[in-house]
């Protein structure tokens, strides 16, 4: 130890005394001491390089978002939300409002699909495949379809859903999300339920009620938040992809007509915002970029924001 | 069938639940088994569509993997229009991309979840990790386009520029090749928006991964008269080092298949292989992203859709291997990964 | 060797039973027959207050940790004991909200002072933890780690140095084929006595014994209480211990505590036959804790 030590000691490499003859009844051999001045050293060099690289990766995570919502809130007005995709390169007007419909119509089939399914696979998982064979493969598979390509979804879906028909159609988009959807709703619902504890199950059945009312009435109601949070993070999530929308709802600059028809949800291309966003941000002309960076932030605002509401109205319910 | 009786069942977790379950079979109503199929159902769907896509993918790529045989994976240029249908030039950028992005992505998220674990006070560790899952929701969209407009013409004016002229610049491998276009919209560049795409997937999984180290052990550790670097290599990694190494192979398996993120910025070059990070390439899914919609040809639509089988299967593989490394590290510490 | 060879179960199990507990041989070195203020001190504590955020958990600690003694830490739960010898080893550091005031004085040195070099602070006390810790690698390399740490040693020296540490810890004979196992592949009260050999390996002067026999089994227990006995001709241990009987078969001199107080502290045998406190002797005898 340094500090008011007596000159007396003998000090060896390092500055620690060499050997320790303190007790009686020992013979301390004589010990080189690693130079703990050089330890303390290698400690705190690694700590400033651990700061100085974690907050740089923070740093550009924020970047991230700083550079969208700089560059898209000057894109921002009320024509943004009202007017659709311009088409004439000279106009200054338009706005992405069919985009953020024809988004909101797709994403919504495919939740009306991939969240009830996934409800229900993630009830199978929880409640009656506990131990079997069956659901443990089932719930391997589902971890790994979480993990599929976005973008060979979307080539599943055309080869389903476009191929056959020859044509786009919003509906193909709504059933490449409800694919992504469908594993992640199943996994988080059986995440929320086994958190719910076991004496709640066997109270309802104790009751005598039958096992479908314990479980959707008395389960999933103690669940309620975890499972509103997942649901709506699974949506928002599929809300944000745009792969799979590339060659199933493509895109459109027109407002959509209707069911059917070639501007219909189920006959032609519908337009959404993210594969509009893709477009515009591809092409040369600067208003057209402003608009995409103006859908950029409305996706990132969305989100971001949808994601922090969830977690902190149902704090309970998910592991932060 | 009585609950009651077996007391010692219904003490563990899975027998009280087997013997709810028991005890519910006995009764005479319709709910139940409906409730049952339509769960059973729904829960073999997620299996059922996992086997559909398989299946899809490998029916709708025949035409072009009987016709084309081996050719998609043994040459070298993807040019439909001179017939050519190699996925090489793909492949590697492809791997290239997913390899500058996980040397950069793996080091940054241990250091992060580091900082988290250990460096600083709990409840801004728990901030900026709730920020760090926020950010993990980010489509890839937008790291598209901050990927276009911001890196790419920062890389070609800036940092490519010094990295050519500097001794780094001869290094083969970072040596400009014959396709080179500036640097901006290259292998390079695209691995970099990767990484920061993969970035807080990994640094999540990390922060678990270190936080499941009992306090105990570190305490230990340190009772030893050791510095935090010590305790953290010596011992905090040695505990964690298949959970990091499954949430490495986690990242891996996203940035194989990430399109959005790369597609505006890789450069787009079929034909060539990348003689240098600096060059601009293509990956796989780029590849599909740009040329789906224009291929009209029936061989071409085929020809795209095997190289949709192949991603499947390259990025299935590595994601198998995640999900069983994750199991291990669940077994060994009982906890979730 | 001196004090009680517990050879078998079943008298271990006899003397768990009984209050108080039989006085052993030798007892000149149980504290009865000595100079207390004659002995060399290893660690003097003085006025140690600490605080958990804004809440205080130790009042005015006064005491004296004798040389190549083992003074035992008995009380009820939460009274302190564990908090107390924490400070000895600034262990707590690691934990932003808590802080101790006072002094606590080791050759002459403040411990708590902040010139104080923590690393070699805790080379030279060691603690074992209520909760056996094996790090996670061999056990060579468990009981290495100290001495690679703090030490330039040949491989040699180093697996000499090893081997004596287990044989010092009454493990060699059990672990001498196992030395490339991982160190949680043994038993509890194995893993116990490791860790035990891991601390002792580094040359310490003080071992602090955070309830270490808690979670392991009676037999397990005895011969950990054994080692403790060995162990005080080359150690100053510090026991922490909620088992009255534990305290009263090792121990030298025993401190009780109570609610962050040292209530009494003396010889053991003293403490144990004729406590001065009234609570003292309420918690010896069972009427509380």
């Amino acid at each position: 130890m340094n500090g008011r030590r007596s000159q007396a000691t003998e000090r060896g490499a390092g500055g620690a005394p060499l050997g320790t003859v303190a007790q009686s009844g020992r013979k301390a051999p004589a010990l080189r001491h690693r130079s703990v001045a050089r330890r303390k050293a290698v400690d705190l060099i690694v700590k400033v390089l651990a700061w100085i690289g974690a907050w740089f990766g923070i740093a550009v995570m924020a970047f991230v978002v700083w550079e969208v919502v700089v560059r898209g809130i000057s894109a921002i007005s009320w024509s943004f939300f009202t007017q659709s995709t311009p088409q004439d390169v000279t106009s200054t007007s338009g706005g992405l409002a069919n985009a953020i419909v024809g988004t909101l119509v797709i994403t919504l089939v495919a939740a009306a699909i991939g969240i009830p399914t996934g409800f229900f696979g993630g009830i199978y998982l929880a409640e009656f495949g506990r131990n079997g064979r069956v659901a443990t493969a089932v719930r391997m598979i589902a971890n790994v379809v979480m993990g599929v390509p976005s973008i060979i979804v979307g080539v599943f879906a055309f080869a389903i859903m476009v191929k056959p028909v020859s044509h786009y159609s919003g509906f193909a988009g709504s059933i490449a999300l409800a694919f992504i959807m469908l594993p992640v709703m199943a996994r988080t619902t059986e995440d929320i339920l086994n958190l719910v504890p076991n004496e709640l199950r066997e109270s309802g059945l104790a009751m005598g009620a039958p096992r479908w009312k314990v479980t959707l009435g008395v389960v999933c109601k103690a669940a309620r938040g975890g499972l509103i949070t997942g649901a709506t993070l699974a949506i928002v999530r599929v809300a944000g992809e745009t792969a799979p929308l590339l060659f199933t709802a493509l895109s459109s600059p027109y407002w959509m007509s209707g069911l059917f028809g070639s501007g219909g949800f189920f006959g032609g291309p519908v337009a959404n915002l993210t594969k509009t966003i893709y477009d515009l941000a591809g092409t040369p002309y600067p208003a057209w970029q402003s608009l995409a960076w103006g859908g950029a932030l409305v996706i990132i605002v969305a989100v971001l924001g949808m994601n922090l509401l969830v977690r902190l109205l149902f704090q309970r319910g998910k592991e932060w | 069938m009585s609950t009651v009786q077996n007391t010692e069942y219904l003490a563990s977790p899975r027998g009280s639940r087997d013997a709810a379950e028991a005890a519910s079979r006995g009764r005479l109503r319709l709910g139940d088994p409906i409730f049952r199929v339509v769960a059973t159902a729904c829960g073999l769907a997620v299996a059922a569509a996992m086997f559909g896509l398989t299946a899809v993918l490998i029916y709708n790529s025949w035409p072009a993997i009987a016709g084309l045989k081996t050719e998609v994976l043994t040459t070298v240029a993807w040019s439909p229009s001179s017939g050519q249908y190699g996925a090489l030039a793909a492949l590697a950028g492809t791997a290239l991309s997913t390899v500058v992005a996980m040397v950069i992505a793996v080091p940054l998220a241990l250091v992060i979840a580091l900082l988290l674990v250990e460096l600083v006070h709990p409840s801004i560790g728990r901030i900026i990790g709730m920020a760090v899952e926020m950010l993990a929701a980010i489509p890839s969209i937008i790291f598209g386009m901050v990927g276009l407009f911001v890196v790419v013409p920062f890389m070609q004016e800036t940092i490519v520029p010094w990295l050519v002229e500097s001794p780094l610049g001869s290094v083969p491998g970072i040596k400009p090749g014959p396709t080179f276009q500036g640097g901006g919209l290259s292998i390079f560049t695209a691995g970099i928006v990767l990484a920061f795409m993969v970035l807080p997937y990994i640094t999540a999984v990390a922060r678990d991964v270190l936080r499941m180290v009992p306090q105990v052990t570190k305490e230990a550790g340190y009772g030893m008269g050791s510095t935090t670097w010590e305790v953290l290599h010596k011992i905090s990694l040695r505990y964690a080092n298949s959970g990091i190494v499954g949430a490495v192979f986690i990242g891996l398996g996203r940035a194989l298949g990430e399109t959005m993120a790369v597609a505006f910025i890789v450069g787009s070059v079929y034909t060539d292989l990348p003689r240098s990070l600096l060059d601009p390439g293509t990956t796989i899914a780029s590849l599909i992203a740009n040329t789906f919609n224009e291929a009209t040809d029936q061989i071409q639509i085929a020809a795209l859709i095997e190289l949709g089988l192949i991603l499947f299967l390259i990025s299935m593989v590595f994601q198998v291997i995640a999900q069983l490394w994750l199991r291990r590290v669940q077994r060994k510490t009982g906890g979730r990964a | 060797m001196v004090g009680t060879t517990v050879t078998d179960e079943t008298q271990m199990q006899s003397q768990a039973t009984v209050v108080p507990p039989r006085l052993e041989v030798a007892e000149a070195r149980r504290g009865v027959d000595e100079d207390f203020d004659a002995l060399p001190s290893q660690i003097s504590v003085r006025h140690l207050d600490f605080f958990y955020g804004k809440s205080q958990a130790l009042f005015d600690n006064d005491i004296e940790i004798k040389r190549n003694r083992v003074t035992a830490v008995i009380g009820p739960s939460g009274c302190g004991k564990s908090t107390h010898i924490r400070t000895y080893n600034r262990i707590f550091n690691l934990y932003r909200d808590q802080r101790a005031t006072g002094e606590i004085l080791m050759d002459g040195m403040d411990l708590l002072s902040p010139q104080t070099d923590l690393l070699d602070l805790r080379r030279r006390i060691g603690m074992i933890f209520q909760k056996p810790s094996p790090f996670p690698m061999t056990v060579f390399d468990n009981v290495a780690y100290g001495l690679r740490q703090h030490y330039r040693l040949s491989r040699s020296e180093l697996s000499d140095r090893v081997e004596e540490a287990l044989k010092r810890s009454a493990i060699w004979d059990e672990v001498k084929h196992k030395l490339n196992e991982p160190g949680n592949a043994l038993s509890g009260g194995q893993q116990q006595r490791l860790c035990i050999a891991r601390a002792v390996a580094a040359e310490p002067e003080v071992l602090l014994m955070d309830e270490p026999c808690s979670a392991i089994d009676p037999v397990g227990t005895a011969k950990i209480e054994e080692l403790i006995l060995e162990l005080k001709s080359n150690y100053t241990i510090v026991l922490v211990t909620h088992n009255m009987q534990q305290a009263a078969r090792v121990s030298d001199y025993t401190a009780f505590f109570f609610q962050g107080r040292i209530v009494e502290f003396g010889p053991t045998t003293q403490i144990f036959s004729n406590p001065a406190q009234k609570q003292t002797e309420e918690y010896i005898t069972g009427r509380f804790g």
